[in-house]
This record gives structure tokens, C-alpha cells and sequence, in this order.
């Protein structure tokens, strides 16, 4: 009796508990695992292709790759038949940095001025930003986030896209983003004449050089110990001066690229260059250089009304055979996700896979120096990894699990919750 | 001086006559041994199609023809119909005729530019036929036309695909009301605005309709003779459009905008419509199966404006599910090169079928666009618009190979030059280098009114 007792108040508790709550649901949260991953083909990108292999997550890192591993006190996920690849990186988007693009209220990518390369991206990180929930399921872990606008738009950071604060998705990279002034026509809303192009890019590189000449003075001054007012312009610049932070060119046009690599080359500058759509035209200039290279939009219109149609599609490959060392982006923001197609177009026309894979992983990695952790899947390595059931370049292909640092991601975001809940509606039209 | 006009005018007389007289070309071609994607009967393997004078002949195996037809060997390859974009602004000089929010009355038939290159970069895709459609500037705008994309050709007309019946772009949401609200202080500023423009320009046909009838009327009876209406090709359209004559296509977002045009159009008895982007058509995907023509939308667009916000990239597949027509179209210079990546993005988000996937880009638009009786489809009967890929299409390594319209090959990526300008100013020694930019073109040509609205617009305005 008295236990029938207590059921029922324990019982009535409950129920009250329930009636009472205001909230349904469950909501997933990111959370450290250690895990056990047996059983999986792992894509190492650096030591090939190891099938039927272990691979042990312990405190954010990949602690063991091997057959056989004994589960001991870890949790364990079956693998067998999946596929494991290191997270995908993408070299530029302003992922985080706009929420909705029509919107300037929303738009955090671009700061007023011509010189401004103190502007800080990861200050404007937005780690609630739909999009990056949208991103992540799809194996892009990391992405290189910029501003954009003016000669020096400022520092962009490469991210982890998990967090709560932007410290936290802090990959450990940052670059000066620099626009290098073109010499082309520009569309065909360009008007202008030959020579008015030429001079006005002339006159925009001559300031830009006036900016650097400037930012050596104040770097000298600070060398020196000389007292410097606050000029946190000259500051940023003096930083890629002194190699402490590296500078990344916008450049696309053929003819631009060869200037920029003569500038880069007499300015004595440690840099990379990005977008590089022409790049096919002076693919071994570009590998004499040594410059590396992030280029994309794969997935875009030729530059030239002249151009053979796929030239965007063969433009990686042509570079990586010319000896290029190659990175790519999406230039995007919401679509990020579409990283592995670009990388699938690349590989079908020309690249390979095995490149095309490199390109999103190791070598970009090693552009953004965060090769001792990041960009393919060795002991030691941050666990940033995803789980698929096929090639993930193949649209048909499902990723079922991401991991970031460690973190095991909600494979879920607002797209799929949106057909979760729309899929078979409740209320049907009436006749 | 007078005679040597005379003779010149006469020059262009024939050389006018001449191009109209250009019929377009039909053609006969042997395809052995691919794998056939037929849409409406499945893969066939080792299969051979026999197309004559433009139409597809004979499908089976080991056909053989007597005399010379161009045979080509398609071993391991796939052969699927021609792709059909329900939605684009390829090869029009003008896309938005902004001056009013109802339009009816222009026609993009009369502004095709066949020298655009973006049609080759089509076929090159695989594209062969796409619904060149007025822009979103109005809540009517005007009549669109569906192209063949027969790239060569110097006369539009020989684009045209002449047996698709008159479709008319319709447009709700953010940009009539920006473009005539916004920019103008005129109906519509809101939905609320757009809903009610479109009942005004309906009764207004109706009226017209009636004042003719009764014109009509009194013709028969000599005694009361009335003074016939004036002639106004505008409410002429609408009243088309009410009689069923002309299907609409609606650029459309939100699902409440959309439900709203659902029910004007039930109220009126159009069911020949056909909703647009229709980002978040999912929403009403019942009412979209059970009421219309069916949903064209992005595979996976969204974010770029407030109205695509809540959209989902799983929308091709709810709407499919839920036995909506639904295609996928790219309003895009850029997609329109790519529809068969487009539609395979269906399989990661909703795991669409092949066959699903496939009739998104192919059998489905066709019906949205009133030809599925000629194209769409690999079936006898059916005109010879053929790709061969070197694998399955809706593979990322899949590449397309040969595109034929009516028989006649257009696109061979083994044997075309790079360049293939049909036009080059020779006045202009620098060529114009365009970098991501000027892809979409729903809003072009009203950019006048987005002074002040934000610098991105232009550039994200579907």
C-alpha cells in the first residue's frame, strides 16, 4: 500500500512535470567523445587508403590509428563498410560573416576605407550563423574566413566551425587579405578605355606601394624602439613587413598575375595568392614563383566570353600539372557545403581524385600552416574527421558523423529539421 | 544615288527573306550500344536509337540502317534526353520591362539574342532546351518563350520552339514590391499588394472580355451597333491566361505568398500554373500536388535574400514525396551548365531515386512547360534531343560528351574550338573579364531602382 503510495505520488510528480513543461523537444548538443572507430577504410591523404583499420579519439585528438585496437574502456562505433577522411578545409568564404547576403544589416564582411587591414574577421565570426550547422554536415570543418573590399580589407582567420565564441573556433591562422588593382576590363558594365584602365591601375599600385613604403618607416621606427603613435593600419601592415603575418593577394587576370608575381618578387613579400582565375594562362610563371595558389570557384563561368567553356572546371588541374601548389575555395558563404562538388568537378576534369583531395585537406593545410594538426588523419593530428558511406565528392554520398577537435557534431541543422517536420505534413488540403 | 538605294533595299529585302526562310536543320543519327536513360522506361543497356529527319525513330538493339547515317559508337556511355531548364534568362537582350507592375503584353519572343554564348555553354551542359523567361520586377510581367537551344544561328527565330505553347512570368514577394512600392510609392508595397493587383488586373480582363462580347452581340443585330472597344493587347493576355491559353510561371518564395496565388487562381479557374524557385513550396506541398502544375526550384539556394531565409535544401525531395511535379531549374548562366549536378544534389538531400532525380531535369519541366509531348524523354516519336555522357549523369565525374538538338549535333567536346563567339566587336581590342558576378538575372535591368537598398543586390536578386 505504501508503495503503490509513493509509485502514484512519483506518478502525479511526473505527469504534473510534463503538463507543466512549456518546451518539447530534445536539442542535441556538440560533445567531447573519446570513441572507438573500428572497422573503417581510412583515407589518410598522407599514407593512402588503410582499409578495414581502428582509429581511436581521445581528447580531441586522433590517439591511435591501427587494426585491432582493444576498446578497453571506450565507447565503440561499428565502421564497417564506412569510409573516414581529416575535415574538410575550405581556402575562402565569408562563412559567419553574413547571415542573409540582401540584407547590409547582416553583411559584416566589409569595412568603409581602401586601407583597413587591422579589421579582424574573427572579431565578426558569428558562431550562431545558420549557415555553419547547414556546413558542417556536410565533412567541411574548417574554412577560411575573410573579409573583402578596398586595397587592404583586413585579417582573415581560418575557423573550426564549432564553438561558442570565436576563440573557440580559432584555427590558429590568420592572413592580411590584400586586393591587388586590376589591369583588366571589368565586365561589361566597364566603360572605360584601354588607357584609362592601365593608368588607373597604375595609380592604385603606386598607392599601394606608398602604404608599404609607409608601413617599413613604422616598421623600421618600431625595430628601433623609436616611440610610434597609435596607427593600427601601419601596425597590421608592418606585421606582413616583418613576416610575422603572412598576405594574401587577390589577383585573377592573367596579365595581373604576372605583374603581381614581379611586385611580390621586388617587394620581397612572403605570400599566397587567391582566386587566380586566369592562373591556367601562366600556369609555369605561377610555378616558377613558387607562389601557392587557392583558387575557385570551381563551379563558375569562364572569366572571357572567349574562353573555352570548362576552363573553370580545368583551371586546378592545369595548375597543379604546370607544378602549382594548389588549395580551393567556394568563395562562398551558405553554400560552403558545395566544397566537395567543387572539388569533384576539379577532379573530373583534370586534377584527379587523389589531388583534388589533397587540395581540401593536406595542401591546404599546409597553405594555412596548420599541418601539424589538421588536413589529414595521422596520431597526433586534431580529431576533425567525418564518417561517409561512399566518395564524398559523389552527390549520392550520405556523411553520417563529424567530428571537430574531438566534438562530435549534431548531424542535424534548421534544412533538416525543416524536412523532418514538412516531409509528411499533418493537416492535408480538404476537398 | 536614288537607284543604287533602290538595289540596296533590295539587297536587304532578300537577305532578310532569306534568313526568315532558314528552316531550322533536322537530321538523321545512329547512337549503338548506350546505356539508355529513357526516363519514362528505364535504363536500357547496349541499346541503340535511330533518330530520323530530327525525330527519334527506333530504340532497341543491333538496328541497322541501310545508306549513310552517322553512326556513332557509344559504348559504356549513357544517352539521356536533352536537359530542360523551366527557368532562365539565357540569350535575351532585355530581361525586365519594369515601367509598370502588370506587363502582360510584352513579349521575350522579340527580345532573343541569339549571339549570346552562354547557349553553347548550355549545350555543353547538356542543356538543350530552357524557358527564357521575363524577369520578377512585376506582379504580371510578361510572356516568356522556351528555347531550342540551336546554337549557330543568326535569326532568333530559328531558337524558338515553336510547337510550346505561350507561358507568362508572374512575380510575389520582395521584388514587386521593392521595384514598384520601394521605387516607386506604387501597389504593391506589400503582399497584401501583389494579391490585390493581380485580382485588379484579372477583373479588369473580365470586363474587357464582356465589353467585347457584347460588341460581338451587337454586330448580329445591325439596329444596335455599338462602338467596339479599344483594342489592348495587355488585358488581351490576361484574358488568354484566364481561358487556360497560357501557362503561368510564378516566381515565388514564401509559402503563405504562394498559397495566396493557389487561391486567386482556384477563385478564377486557372489551374495551368507553375510555381518558381518556390523556396518554400514545401510547405504547401499538398496544396501545390492537388492544385497546380507543380513546383521549379533550386537545388540548394537559399540565404541570399530575407524570403529564401527559412528555406531547405531538401525541398526537391518534400515536394517530390508529397507527388508534386517538381523540376530543378537554374535561372543561372552558371547552373544552367550543370543540371545534372544540380539534380543529383536530390540524392544527398532526400535520397531521391535515379529516376526521380533525373525526370527533375528532363520528363518534368517538359509538362511545366506544356511539351512533354515532344521532348523530355528518349521515346519513338519524340524529337532527338540527346546528351551522352562519358558516365552516369547524376555522377560528379560525369561528363558530358555531345549534345544534339532535332537530331543535329551541337556540342562535342572532343572536336569544338575553344572559342565560340558568333559575334566579336572588332572595336574592341580589350576583352571584358567577368568574375562571379552577372550570373543571375532575374532583376536585371531594373538596377536603377536598388540605389540605396545595399551594394549586393545586383549581384544576389533572383
Amino acid at each position: 500500500m505504501k508503495k503503490y503510495l509513493v509509485t502514484t505520488a512519483i506518478y502525479s510528480l511526473l505527469l504534473k512535470s510534463a503538463l507543466m513543461a512549456q518546451i518539447d523537444g530534445n536539442v542535441v548538443k556538440p560533445y567531447k567523445a573519446d570513441l572507438l572507430l573500428q572497422n573503417a577504410d581510412l583515407y589518410t591523404i598522407t599514407q593512402g587508403v588503410l582499409e578495414d583499420t581502428d582509429l581511436l579519439i581521445k581528447e580531441g585528438k586522433i590517439a591511435a590509428i591501427g587494426k585491432d585496437l582493444s576498446p578497453q574502456n571506450y565507447q565503440v562505433l561499428d565502421c564497417s563498410g564506412k569510409l573516414i577522411y581529416p575535415g574538410f578545409i575550405d581556402g575562402g568564404t565569408s562563412l559567419g560573416l553574413v547571415e542573409v547576403n540582401s540584407l547590409p544589416e547582416t553583411q559584416d564582411y566589409m569595412e568603409l576605407g581602401k586601407l583597413t587591414p587591422q579589421m579582424q574577421a574573427l572579431t565578426a565570426v558569428n558562431p550562431n550563423a545558420v549557415a555553419i550547422p547547414v556546413t558542417r554536415v556536410s565533412g567541411v570543418t574548417t574554412v577560411f574566413t575573410q573579409p573583402r573590399g578596398g586595397y587592404f580589407p583586413g585579417t582573415a582567420a581560418l575557423i573550426q566551425l564549432n564553438g561558442y565564441t570565436p576563440d573557440q573556433m580559432d584555427a590558429g591562422f590568420r592572413a592580411v587579405i590584400m586586393n591587388f588593382p586590376s589591369a583588366a576590363k571589368s565586365g561589361s558594365y566597364d566603360s572605360r578605355t584601354e588607357e584609362t584602365i592601365q593608368k588607373e591601375a597604375e595609380k592604385k599600385r603606386d598607392e599601394i606601394n606608398d602604404m608599404l613604403d609607409k608601413a617599413a618607416n613604422y616598421l623600421a621606427i618600431k625595430e628601433k624602439g623609436g616611440e610610434l603613435q597609435y596607427y593600427p593600419e601601419m601596425d597590421q601592415l608592418s606585421r606582413v613587413l616583418s613576416g610575422n603575418v603572412p598576405l594574401f593577394i587577390e589577383v585573377n587576370a592573367a596579365g595581373d598575375i604576372l605583374d603581381a608575381i614581379e611586385w611580390v618578387k621586388e617587394r620581397e613579400l612572403d605570400v599566397v595568392f587567391t582566386g587566380v582565375a586566369e592562373g591556367w594562362k601562366v600556369a609555369d610563371k605561377l610555378a616558377e614563383s613558387e607562389i601557392p595558389v587557392i583558387t575557385g570557384p570551381v563551379l563558375s563561368l569562364p572569366a572571357r566570353q572567349s574562353d573555352r567553356y570548362d576552363v573553370s572546371y580545368t583551371n586546378p588541374g592545369m595548375l597543379h600539372k604546370a607544378g602549382v601548389r594548389l588549395a580551393l575555395r567556394t568563395q562562398d558563404a551558405e553554400n560552403v557545403r558545395n566544397l566537395p562538388f567543387h572539388a569533384g568537378f576539379a577532379a573530373a576534369y583534370g586534377l584527379g581524385v587523389e589531388e583534388a583531395l589533397k587540395a581540401i585537406t593536406i595542401h591546404a593545410a599546409e597553405i594555412f600552416r596548420v599541418d601539424d594538426k589538421l588536413g589529414s588523419l595521422e596520431v597526433g593530428k586534431s580529431a576533425t574527421l567525418f564518417i561517409a558511406d561512399g566518395d564524398p565528392f559523389e552527390p549520392k554520398t550520405q556523411v553520417s558523423q563529424v567530428f571537430i577537435d574531438g566534438y562530435r557534431i549534431p548531424m542535424t541543422n534548421r534544412h533538416i529539421r525543416l524536412y523532418q517536420e514538412f516531409l509528411d505534413r499533418e493537416m492535408k488540403p480538404s476537398e | 544615288m536614288q537607284k543604287k538605294t533602290y538595289l540596296s533595299c533590295i539587297g536587304i529585302f532578300w537577305i532578310l527573306l532569306a534568313g526568315r526562310a532558314q528552316q531550322h536543320s533536322r537530321a538523321d543519327l545512329l547512337i549503338k550500344n548506350a546505356k539508355v536513360l529513357t526516363i519514362t522506361n528505364g535504363l536500357l543497356e547496349n541499346t541503340d536509337v535511330l533518330v530520323r529527319d530530327g525525330i527519334i525513330r527506333q530504340i532497341g538493339s543491333d538496328i541497322n540502317v541501310p545508306g549513310q547515317v552517322p553512326t556513332i559508337d557509344a559504348s559504356g556511355k549513357y544517352l539521356m534526353p536533352g536537359i530542360i531548364d523551366a527557368h532562365s534568362h539565357l540569350a535575351l537582350e532585355v530581361i525586365n520591362e519594369s515601367s509598370s507592375p502588370i506587363t502582360a503584353e510584352v513579349r521575350m519572343r522579340d527580345v532573343v539574342d541569339p549571339f549570346d554564348v552562354g547557349i553553347y555553354r548550355a549545350l555543353a551542359g547538356g542543356t538543350t532546351v530552357s524557358h527564357a523567361m521575363h524577369g520578377s520586377a512585376n506582379a504580371i510581367g510578361g510572356q516568356n518563350v522556351t528555347l531550342k537551344h540551336r546554337y549557330g544561328t543568326r535569326d532568333p527565330e530559328n531558337l524558338v520552339m515553336k510547337d510550346a505553347p505561350r507561358t507568362i512570368k508572374f512575380a510575389l514577394g520582395e521584388n514587386p514590391t521593392r521595384v514598384h512600392g520601394r521605387g516607386k510609392n506604387l501597389q504593391p508595397r506589400s503582399r497584401m499588394g501583389v494579391e490585390a493587383v493581380i485580382r485588379n488586373g484579372f477583373e479588369e480582363a473580365l470586363q474587357y472580355k464582356k465589353a467585347w462580347e457584347e460588341w460581338h452581340e451587337s454586330e448580329e443585330n445591325k439596329e444596335k451597333l455599338m462602338v467596339p472597344p479599344v483594342y489592348n493587347s495587355r488585358l488581351e493576355t490576361l484574358v488568354d491566361i484566364l481561358e487556360g491559353e497560357i501557362i503561368i510561371h510564378c516566381h515565388s518564395y514564401r509559402a503563405d505568398e504562394i498559397y495566396m496565388l493557389i487561391q486567386v487562381c482556384r477563385e478564377y479557374g486557372i489551374d495551368k500554373i507553375v510555381f518558381s524557385h518556390v523556396n518554400e513550396g514545401f510547405k504547401v506541398a499538398p496544396e501545390l500536388a492537388k492544385y497546380t502544375m507543380g513546383a521549379s526550384v533550386f537545388a540548394d539556394w537559399w540565404a541570399y535574400k530575407f524570403e529564401v531565409y527559412y528555406s531547405t535544401a531538401y525541398n526537391a525531395a518534400i515536394l517530390t514525396k508529397n507527388g508534386v511535379i517538381t523540376s530543378i531549374n537554374s535561372d543561372s548562366a552558371e547552373l544552367i551548365r550543370h543540371l545534372y549536378h544540380e539534380a543529383a544534389k536530390t540524392q544527398r538531400y532526400g535520397e531521391l531515386t535515379d529516376e526521380e532525380a533525373l525526370a527533375l531535369i528532363t520528363i518534368n519541366p517538359a509538362r511545366q512547360l506544356g511539351i512533354d509531348h515532344l521532348v523530355g524523354s528518349i521515346e519513338v516519336g519524340k524529337q532527338a534531343d540527346l546528351v551522352l555522357f562519358d558516365g552516369h549523369p547524376l555522377s560528379i565525374y560525369a561528363v558530358p560528351q555531345m549534345t544534339w538538338i532535332d537530331g543535329v549535333k551541337y556540342f562535342d567536346r572532343e572536336n569544338d574550338a575553344a572559342d565560340q563567339r558568333l559575334k566579336v566587336n572588332a572595336e574592341e581590342s580589350l576583352e571584358p573579364i567577368y568574375l562571379h558576378t552577372e550570373h543571375h538575372n532575374c532583376m536585371r535591368d531594373v538596377d536603377f531602382y536598388f540605389t540605396g537598398f545595399g551594394r549586393n543586390l545586383f549581384q544576389h536578386s533572383h
